[in-house]
């Protein structure tokens, strides 16, 4: 069994249908990127593997636990929904950064709350927080943002924001990092920083689904790809094979118009 | 006779003052839990409070009050409040309490709202408790949104409570008044006005201040 396996994800909005019977697995330390045009359910997809939007039918399993299963009658509370979200870690296309805090402390916030619930936290209230302002500080500093901690959203690029954002969605320890169109609100000449993270994320072996756009990148940091078009898997397997020698016509169509600008 | 003046209404400024600040620290949290109503996705309870703000807003505040104060000892027979000046000033705080928390309702429904979705959806995706993302997300962007029409509605309170009169609360403008029929004397009544801009005064200098000190985030 794979690291996580996803099957028969069926999505509606009121009479469209977003996904139909949407699969596919992926391994430990794998990055997998799925391509396609505007409107073809990536960004769906991702959505409902972070439960920000609930399958009308479907399965995902993560390590061998049954994280959704519509076969299952199941009235999912929230402290449940939450320990599952825990296995995704997302960055959206838009940042999301909370403005009020730092660089710093968006990232920390999460780890923050988190404590709150360990039973020891009352009597080792100090020496967690310290932990965790040290492990944020590394996650930044891991970003190249070592002399940006202080600022705020509003006083960084787009880059650099969505470099926290991804420093903040890492915090957790996800087992799967989503990537939500990292590079598409950003300025050309931001891109190239946020792509090299991500390049070194992979390269560390970080588990990641990334929807992109940038076809050069994910035929050189995907070890899996996906092509999506109208709620559909059309095509997947190697980067490189689908991106150069795409098998289906459909494929061939977007990569031709992608490519011609 | 201006030292005795000053002193009577500086009596009624200090009821004045009880008034409004009373009725901010019940009707903020009273507020804020009618814009949850009235936010909730479950429609008899929505329903239900819009057409409570609906009537709140839709009639004078002035008839709310006569209606709490003396609306217990006419229909049911027996007076909640006392008739002394506390039972006044609390029937009068119960009555702009609910009042405003009408209003304030609707600016901090406006405020939640107008905090975008991404927002919440980010910490939602952090693991964070709704309760948390209220607090440690939403509120404080909310907050930073609702300062204007907040210090309007605010302004607007400090004059109203002139309306408790009407229930004979010795509030500033009562206490103004009490020396036209007492002494045969006007100017009193025209010098509480001092008193209301000095007042409206330091709360538009605190408006000022937060305004300033929220100015650190976008």
């Amino acid at each position: 069994m794979a690291f996580l396996e996803v099957s028969h994800i069926e999505k509606n909005f009121e009479n469209t249908k977003v996904l139909k019977d949407v699969g596919f697995s992926l391994e430990e330390g794998n990055a997998l990127a799925i391509i396609g045009s505007s409107g073809s359910g990536k960004t769906t997809l991702l959505r409902c593997l972070n439960f920000l939007e609930t399958p009308d039918r479907g399965k995902i399993v993560v390590k061998g636990e049954t994280l959704y299963d519509s076969q299952e009658e199941s009235v999912v509370k929230e402290n449940e929904l939450r320990k599952k979200r825990l296995h995704f870690g997302m960055v959206f296309q838009a940042f999301h950064l909370f403005p009020q805090y730092t660089a710093l402390e968006n990232v920390m916030l999460a780890e923050q709350m988190l404590a709150k619930e360990r039973p020891d936290y009352k009597q080792n209230k100090a020496a967690i927080l310290n932990e965790i302002r040290e492990h944020g500080q590394q996650l930044l500093i891991q970003m190249g943002l070592k002399d940006r901690m202080g600022h705020y959203p509003h006083q960084l690029s787009g880059g650099q924001q969505q470099r926290v954002a991804i420093a903040r969605a890492l915090a957790l320890k996800p087992d799967i990092l989503c990537f939500d169109e990292p590079t598409s609100a950003l300025d050309p000449e931001l891109t190239g920083e946020v792509l090299k993270v991500i390049r070194g994320l992979a390269e560390q072996k970080t588990t990641m689904i990334i929807v992109t756009h940038e076809m050069a990148f994910a035929r050189d940091v995907a070890d899996q790809i996906i092509f999506m078009d109208d709620g559909m898997i059309v095509e997947s397997g190697d980067p490189r094979q689908v991106i150069e020698n795409p098998r289906e016509e459909r494929t061939r169509q977007f990569l031709t118009r992608y490519f011609e600008g | 006779m201006f030292l005795t003046v000053t002193r009577e209404l500086l009596g009624g400024l200090w009821t004045t003052f009880q008034i409004f600040i009373l009725t901010l620290l019940f009707s903020w949290p009273l507020g804020l839990l009618l814009a949850f109503g009235t936010m909730s996705k479950w429609k008899p309870l929505k329903g239900l409070l819009q057409i409570f703000i609906w009537i709140i807003r839709g009639t004078p505040l002035m008839l709310q009050l006569i209606i709490i104060f003396y609306g217990p000892g006419m229909w049911l027979g027996y007076n909640i409040w006392s008739g002394n000046e506390a039972g006044r000033i609390t029937a009068t705080v119960v009555a702009f309490s609910i009042n405003y928390a009408c209003y304030f309702s609707v600016i901090f429904r406006g405020g939640i709202e107008s905090v975008p979705v991404g927002q919440r959806e980010a910490g939602q995706v952090l693991g964070m408790t709704r309760s948390q993302i209220f607090f440690h997300v939403t509120l404080l962007q909310m907050v930073k949104r609702i300062v204007p029409p907040m210090s309007n509605e605010i302004i607007t309170l400090v004059k109203d409570t002139s309306l408790a009169r009407i229930i004979a609360a010795y509030e500033l403008t009562y206490a103004g008044y009490s020396f036209m029929k007492s002494a045969g004397i006007t100017w009193p009544l025209f010098y509480t006005g001092v008193f209301y801009l000095l007042f409206v005064g330091i709360l538009t200098l605190l408006f000022n201040y937060f305004e300033k000190k929220l100015d650190y985030f976008r």
